[in-house]
């Protein structure tokens, strides 16, 4: 994971060897960039590429995958950001944030957030449940967007790294709970994220993000259908399945994502990754800090489709 | 005065590349190489025909006053036994029977297995990266990987019995090479390439040379320890496809094993549940003990290994 594999974004759309750009959106004219989308198709078609241990394809990422999802950062969700410069801009951190919206955009809109916004324009290396990794083409695809198991092993290799890590304590809880306990943070699992944190010294970012919730308002979850499928829950929706695949389209809330001051664990003596004490109170704080800045996001937010 | 070294498996391309590489080097008297079967070719070093199976292998060891067993035979293709039940024999009684011999002979002092990564099986729920520690979460369940676990815990307990003697053993990701030959070289050159489909594999390559330098490194330096080895970097099986210029076929996981077979008829292609579980989650090491403990930084990436193999291919 060199840095020398991860040229910031503005040196990207240029190529190599253009003049750095003032802005992010600097117009390229557009033969430059057709030839070099050639270039880059026929390298790849080669197989001339790299990715890193974690299956991460950096090239793939940017040029494909977030290209699909920025329209519906900017456009759709007009996604606002606030506090991104709480992370680091050369050295681990690990990003924890509230988790909602029966799919999970907010992962991926928080991905666009910390790529594109921060200025060392980062790659966010999330951790995700291993029915992620099972699934065909989704688990290629997570691991191919630089994301991972989520395991202790792969949380200290990439902090280690100085990987900028990203965690969804609640889980499944979290994405498939009902419309009715929005922003409402459920259990936040056993605290494995702290102590990943605590080892390897990093940050801890609490993260709130509001809109997601909003984007399929599950009403009722068909758990029988659910169990059939093997999935975590089977989401009813006003207009899915009733409006069938049109009811895949989200609802074009308004999102806020707010970066929260770090919680250093620097300071914590040695052994305190195995404290259950230290872990739950670590835990607790990031946990109430979430929950109290989304209330004061919905605040600031007003009407839901903004 | 110089150590005796013998090499099983002396009669396939890497035991007896290995047994070649040891023959003149400094604190090396002697090389004998074992086999069952006649090489292929003349060796470099001296060659007796046995089989580790038997008992007479103690007493060859004695008589040459063997210190250094380099152990190369276990097998990885039925086809190159004569069956997988020969195979099974092979792999799982030849080591016991050799490690027998080696623990009732005074003066083995040393002992290189090689073995494969194969043995921490694959799965969804395995880290990213697997170091010797990593307590596998999908061990493997038959065929060769299976027999390599057996071996491994053979090994184990002969060290226990006899703690004099270093035990060195390599779990080496996929060797490729000009001349190595394997399940999975044969299943990389399938005319089309039966793939799981939405899977792409993360994996490793190691060329060939650099599995016999590092055993070669591990008998002069006597080391003693369990290491990962594979070649710099990881590619995805897409990746390695392309390289090899070979369309791939995607299938169903469950169809994989079927279609496969059939394609690959009379081919040393490996379809075992095992493959098809590497084939659906891949697998990558962390190498940095081999690193730190033998200074063995291969030549070749997986990526340069496999470009090798691909070369190999082209040239006929």
């Amino acid at each position: 994971m060199d840095k020398a594999m991860r040229p910031s974004r503005a040196a990207r759309l240029v190529g190599a060897t253009g003049p750095a750009p003032a802005g992010r959106f600097t117009p390229v004219s557009l033969t430059d960039e057709s030839t070099e989308t050639w270039d880059v198709l026929k390298a790849r078609l080669a197989g001339d590429y790299s990715v890193d241990d974690f299956g991460f394809d950096p090239q793939f990422t940017d040029r494909v995958l977030m290209q699909l999802v920025r329209p519906l950062y900017r456009h759709w969700f007009r996604v606002q950001v606030s506090g991104i410069e709480s992370i680091p801009s050369d050295s681990g951190a690990l990003v924890v944030a509230n988790h909602s919206g029966t799919i999970a955009f907010d992962s991926v809109m928080t991905q666009v957030a910390v790529l594109d916004e921060h200025p060392a324009h980062r790659n966010l290396r999330m951790l995700g449940a291993n029915l992620v990794f099972q699934t065909p083409f989704l688990g290629d695809l997570a691991r191919r967007a630089g994301h991972t198991l989520a395991c202790h092993e792969d949380a200290e290799r990439l902090l280690n790294a100085g990987e900028v890590v990203g965690v969804w304590p609640e889980g499944f809880k979290g994405i498939g709970k009902p419309f009715a306990e929005r922003y409402r943070l459920q259990r936040f699992g056993r605290g494995g994220f702290v102590s990943a944190a605590i080892r390897t010294k990093a940050p801890i970012i609490p993260t709130a993000i509001v809109g997601a919730e909003e984007i399929y308002p599950m009403i009722a979850d068909a758990s029988l259908i659910a169990r059939v499928l093997g999935l975590p829950y089977f989401p009813i929706t006003p207009t899915f399945p009733a409006l069938g695949p049109l009811g895949l389209v989200p609802l074009p809330s308004k999102w806020f994502i707010h970066f929260d001051e770090p919680i250093p664990t620097d300071h914590l003596p040695e052994g305190a990754a195995d404290d259950p004490a230290v872990l739950f109170e670590v835990t607790d704080q990031v946990r109430e800090r979430i929950q109290r800045t989304l209330y004061d996001l919905l605040a600031k937010r007003g009407g839901v489709f903004g | 005065m110089g150590v005796v070294a013998a090499v099983t498996g002396v009669s396939r391309y890497l035991g007896g590349k290995t047994a070649a590489w040891l023959v003149d080097q400094p604190g090396i008297d002697r090389v004998i190489g074992l086999d069952v079967i006649p090489p292929p070719a003349p060796l470099a070093c001296e060659f007796v025909r046995v089989d580790i199976r038997d008992q007479g292998i103690a007493e060859l060891l004695e008589r040459s006053s063997v210190e250094t067993v380099v152990h190369m035979g276990v097998i990885a293709t039925p086809r190159q036994a004569g069956g997988r039940s020969m195979m099974k024999d092979i792999n799982v009684i030849g080591t016991m029977q050799l490690l027998a011999a080696c623990q009732r002979v005074e003066s083995v002092r040393h002992l290189v297995v090689k073995s494969t990564a194969a043995v921490y099986g694959s799965g969804p729920k395995d880290p990213a990266m697997i170091t010797e520690e990593t307590v596998p979460r999908h061990p493997p369940t038959s065929g060769w990987a299976k027999d390599s676990v057996e071996v491994e815990q053979y090994v184990r307990s002969f060290a226990r019995r006899r703690p004099d003697v270093r035990v060195c053993t390599f779990r080496f990701a996929n060797i490729v090479g000009p001349g190595m030959r394997t399940g999975m070289t044969a299943y990389l050159t399938m005319p089309v390439v039966p793939t799981v489909v939405g899977f792409d594999p993360r994996m490793q390559f190691v060329h060939e040379d650099d599995a016999v330098e590092v055993s070669r490194r591990a008998v002069l330096q006597r080391t003693a320890g369990t290491f990962n080895v594979a070649g710099e970097g990881t590619v995805v099986l897409s990746q390695v496809l392309r390289m090899l210029g070979r369309p791939a076929l995607p299938l169903p996981a469950g169809m994989l094993g079927t279609v496969g077979r059939s394609l690959s008829r009379g081919s040393w292609a490996d379809f075992s549940r095992d493959q098809i579980r590497y084939l659906t989650s891949g697998r990558v090491l962390d190498t940095s003990a081999v690193e730190a403990e033998l200074g063995f930084r291969g030549s070749h990436s997986s990526r340069q290994a496999v470009e090798a193999f691909a070369q190999a291919v082209r040239g006929g």
